[in-house]
């Protein structure tokens, strides 16, 4: 509901041309601003942007009749199924209330017995190495020259990457605060399955390119100029549906970028179709490598699904350097609702599971493990490199950062943000300086309070925290679930 | 089943925590010299443990059986020790055994009894493993299957005394001075969450490798579960258990030598390793990626030694002490250097050694590397 404060008002009309929905129209009879409150989203662009702070957006009180089964969500979607008859789209990571698992896990800290180390006075070291590493190192005989030659590494300076989001998804100047921005704090981006602008190029070191089942935008240089290159085989937010990029959004620049004609639908199949079992994976990671001349380390991304620690050990044996995982929370750009609603495991279950069993087969150091999906705080971060992830993948707070509101309108192409849209008028409310720089204190307020929380636990290397179960406890969770999560109850 | 767990933890918390007093002599030309000043220098130190744990180990100690595996065994009973007789008698040839002589004195109350044996093993006996793993599944079997029985150590040509009480008490209960090894290693324990039991004292041992250690690991949870990929069952819950089943790992197992082992376990910071030159660059940066899981991380100080060498260093940061001297072909590590200056006040060089920088003392090598 939007409520205009007349008193305040001044009619500058700047709601009018910030909203991209069409709420606010300027009616010229009267000399007054207005509203369509049905077509609001609660995207707060206008109530940020007005100059006299006239605009508070509320929920509408409008009720049903309490039902706790039939809730408005429910009621409206099936009104609106039976007007369309079509599949219900939504944008953003699954909102319904499973449980959080990150916010029954509480940390560590030294007290007494060891000290805490001051990240202040103290070196504190988060630098990690993601790759495929051996058990051992092996020297020449009678001496300490190394033998043992390591598969690619890549570097990190903070454990945490950003997570695929595609060329046509969002706006290249996105894409071009997301390149800066990792490059600037000495992580990587991923540009999602819509190729690489030519004008990024230049950001290759710390890219992440990404091949999907479309194989949009795939050709020798954008594998090439790339860090490393992930094979998407799901993501959280639909698990075992492919993409569907509108023409709409198809403009130029991400025809030619993608590789497709201007303005056609851009369809990912569901599955890929050369990969129909773990052999063909296998296949194209080293059609991968190959393409790349082993120079760089291969990542597959899977969403979190029941059976996610079998698969994640058959795709380490297939030869990925890198694991992802994608949670039930994971965001998208457009994906049926009903799938983001109801499909996927969350993903602390599901990297306590995958972690647990690679140590279980003695093939965790073969491979790194990364998780995506709703990583929200350096406290999530903390706690998902202690239940055992090497790194974690950031998106929807990243958007955060650069002025998303989560208004879950992403699928519509209308974002007020000018973040989730190929519309020039609205991308260009992003500006790729201030973008990279937003993104870059966002990763340097995380890595301190990331250091605070090692030194406080007594550790000052990250390696020694990935992994460490026993710096968690639970709050308020079944023995089951403490059992595939290998944490204690608090107190015990 | 006998459960060793339940004696050394009874609380099930995640691991045992303690501080602790440690102290490290070797001659490096290999003479053999009497307990006597190691129990004074540790004694100069009573006050650093609370009398729940005390230890020694002696190298150099039975020259007439230098080629037989040396067990030390601790009997809550008389049944223990007449089961671990017959399984020692089936897996091993039995050259000697005899029990350890002790003198009671009032400090130490109910003691278990402590008997040596010296056992040989061929192919034969070892069944297609080497005999080094042969001893070590065999030690891990009667700790963990033989009731009322725990190996103190297994070692040729060593041992390790320990019981409950002060370290001074525990060395006029076995006796010490009238015993000669040319490394002795000896370690004052205050726990905080265990009763003490005998077995639970340092030094701890595998094969002729002791430990001691004084601190905490922050890193306890995952180097304890790298390990267990690795075949090491961490059944003690310590910090001890854990460095010398590293140290297994990367020395006898991964045949890394003790220089770089200690850059596994006290690895330079990445800063620090920028500024080397590119092959030693190259070296620490590919085992800080390899073995990063088995970097001990928080408050330690550690003295390992083994047949010819010791090795002492602290975490990177030096949260817990050690002070290096040496006189002559002698090397001493202690956590103070007040315990050193007792026993040889004449020191030609005292230094507190750099974070993580391990210092070696090697038999035959007569300079002390640092
Ligand atoms: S932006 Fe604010 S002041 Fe301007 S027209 Fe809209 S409500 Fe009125
Ligand atoms: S990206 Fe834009 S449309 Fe999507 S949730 Fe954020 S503000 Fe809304």
């Amino acid at each position: 509901m939007v409520d205009r404060d007349p008193e305040r008002c001044i009619e500058c009309q700047v709601c009018v041309n910030q909203c991209s929905f069409d709420v606010h129209y300027y009616d010229a009879e009267d000399d007054e601003v207005r509203s369509h409150e049905e077509n609001c989203v609660g995207c707060h662009r206008c109530a940020v942007f007005c100059p006299t702070q006239a605009l508070t957006i509320r929920r509408n009180p409008l009720d049903y009749r309490e039902n706790y089964n039939w809730r408005p969500e429910a009621i409206e979607d099936v009104i609106k199924q039976a007007e369309t008859g079509g599949v219900l789209l939504t944008g953003m990571g699954n909102d319904k209330g499973y449980r959080i698992y990150w916010d029954h896990l509480v940390l560590n800290a030294s007290q007494v017995t060891n000290p805490s180390i001051d990240p202040l006075r103290e070196p504190m070291e988060l630098t990690t190495w993601l790759g495929r590493k051996p058990d051992r190192v092996e020297l020449a005989p009678d001496s300490i020259d190394l033998k043992t030659e390591l598969s690619p590494q890549v570097k990190l300076e903070i454990p945490v990457m950003f997570s695929a989001m595609s060329y046509g998804a969002v706006s290249l100047n996105v894409h071009e605060s997301l390149a800066r921005a990792a490059t600037e704090a000495g992580t990587l981006w991923n540009t999602g399955e819509g190729g690489l602008h030519p004008r990024l190029y230049q950001y290759g070191a710390n890219t992440i390119v990404q091949v999907a089942s479309g194989r949009f935008g795939v050709h020798p240089e954008y594998l090439n100029i790339a860090r490393a290159v992930e094979i998407k085989i799901g993501q959280g937010a639909k698990p075992g549906i492919g993409g569907h990029l509108p023409g709409e959004k198809v403009s130029r620049e991400v025809s030619l970028t993608r590789m497709i004609p201007q303005g056609t639908d851009a369809l990912s199949p569901a599955p890929h179709h050369d990969i129909y079992s773990i052999e063909d994976l296998a296949q194209l990671i080293y059609a991968l490598k190959e393409a790349t001349n082993y120079q760089k380390p291969i990542l597959v991304k899977i969403a979190a699904v029941h059976n996610s620690a079998a698969i994640a050990s058959g795709m380490v044996r297939a030869g990925a350097d890198i694991i992802v995982l994608d949670g039930l929370r994971g965001s998208t750009g457009a994906a049926p609702k009903i799938i983001r609603d109801n499909v996927g495991i969350p993903i602390e279950l599901a990297l306590a599971s995958v972690d647990s069993r690679l140590r279980q087969e003695g093939i965790r150091n073969q491979a790194s493990v990364v998780i995506a999906g709703g990583i929200r705080t350096s406290g999530d971060v903390t706690k998902a490199i202690a239940l055992g992830a090497d790194a974690v993948y950031i998106a929807t707070s990243a958007l955060i950062a650069l002025g998303c509101h989560v208004c879950q309108q992403c699928h519509t192409g209308k974002c007020a943000w000018g973040i989730c849209t190929t519309d020039p008028a609205l991308t260009k409310r992003v500006n790729p300086e201030i973008g990279a720089r937003r993104l870059t204190n966002l990763l340097h307020s995380w890595s301190l309070e990331i250091k605070d929380m090692l030194g406080g636990m007594g550790i000052n290397a990250v390696e020694s925290l990935r992994g460490n179960r026993l710096h968690l406890r639970a709050v308020g969770l079944t023995d089951t679930e403490l059992e595939i999560l290998g944490v204690k109850m608090a107190g015990s | 089943m006998y459960n060793i767990n339940q004696v050394n933890n009874p609380h099930h918390d995640d691991k045992l925590i303690e501080a602790c007093s440690l102290f490290g002599m070797m001659d490096t030309t290999g003479r053999r010299f009497s307990g006597r000043d190691i129990v004074r220098a540790i004694a100069n130190m009573h006050v650093r443990g609370n009398g729940l744990g005390g230890g020694f180990a002696v190298y150099g100690l039975y020259p007439e059986y230098d080629d037989a595996y040396a067990f030390h065994v601790m009997y809550l009973s008389q049944e223990g020790r007449v089961n671990t007789e017959a399984f020692l008698k089936q897996k091993f040839y039995l050259l000697h055994a005899e029990d350890v002589p002790t003198q009671p004195i009032p400090a130490i109350v109910n003691p278990p009894s402590v008997w040596r044996y010296f056992l040989e093993a061929d192919s034969q006996k070892c069944d297609g493993q080497s005999p080094d793993d042969y001893v070590v599944d065999r030690v891990m079997e009667i700790n963990a299957s033989i009731k009322d029985a725990f190996v103190f150590s297994s070692g040729k040509n060593m041992a390790v005394f320990k019981g409950v009480g002060y370290p001074e008490d525990i060395a006029s209960y076995f006796c010490l001075t009238q015993y000669e090894g040319y490394l002795w290693v000896a370690h004052g324990r205050f726990p905080t969450n265990t009763p003490g039991w005998w077995g639970g004292a340092h030094p701890f041992n595998i094969l002729d490798w002791t430990v001691v250690h004084n601190g905490e690991i922050s890193s306890y949870g995952i180097n304890q579960r790298r390990l267990e990929e690795f075949g090491y069952p961490c059944t003690m819950h310590t910090d001890t258990e854990v460095i010398a089943y590293a140290v297994d790992l990367l020395m006898r197992k991964h045949h890394l030598p003790v220089e770089i082992m200690a850059k596994v376990l006290a690895p330079p910071f990445w800063s620090n390793i920028e500024r080397r030159p590119p092959d030693e660059q190259n070296l620490l940066r590919t085992l800080r990626q390899v073995y990063g899981s088995l970097m001990l991380n928080g408050p330690f100080t550690t003295v390992i030694a083994h047949h010819g060498e010791m090795i002492g260093f602290t975490d990177r940061i030096r949260l817990r002490p050690l002070t290096v001297g040496v006189k002559g072909s002698m090397l001493y590590l202690s956590s103070e250097e007040a315990a050193i200056r007792l026993i040889c006040p004449d020191l030609d060089r005292a230094w507190i050694p750099m974070g993580g920088e391990p210092i070696v003392g090697r038999l035959g090598r007569s300079n002390i590397q640092c």
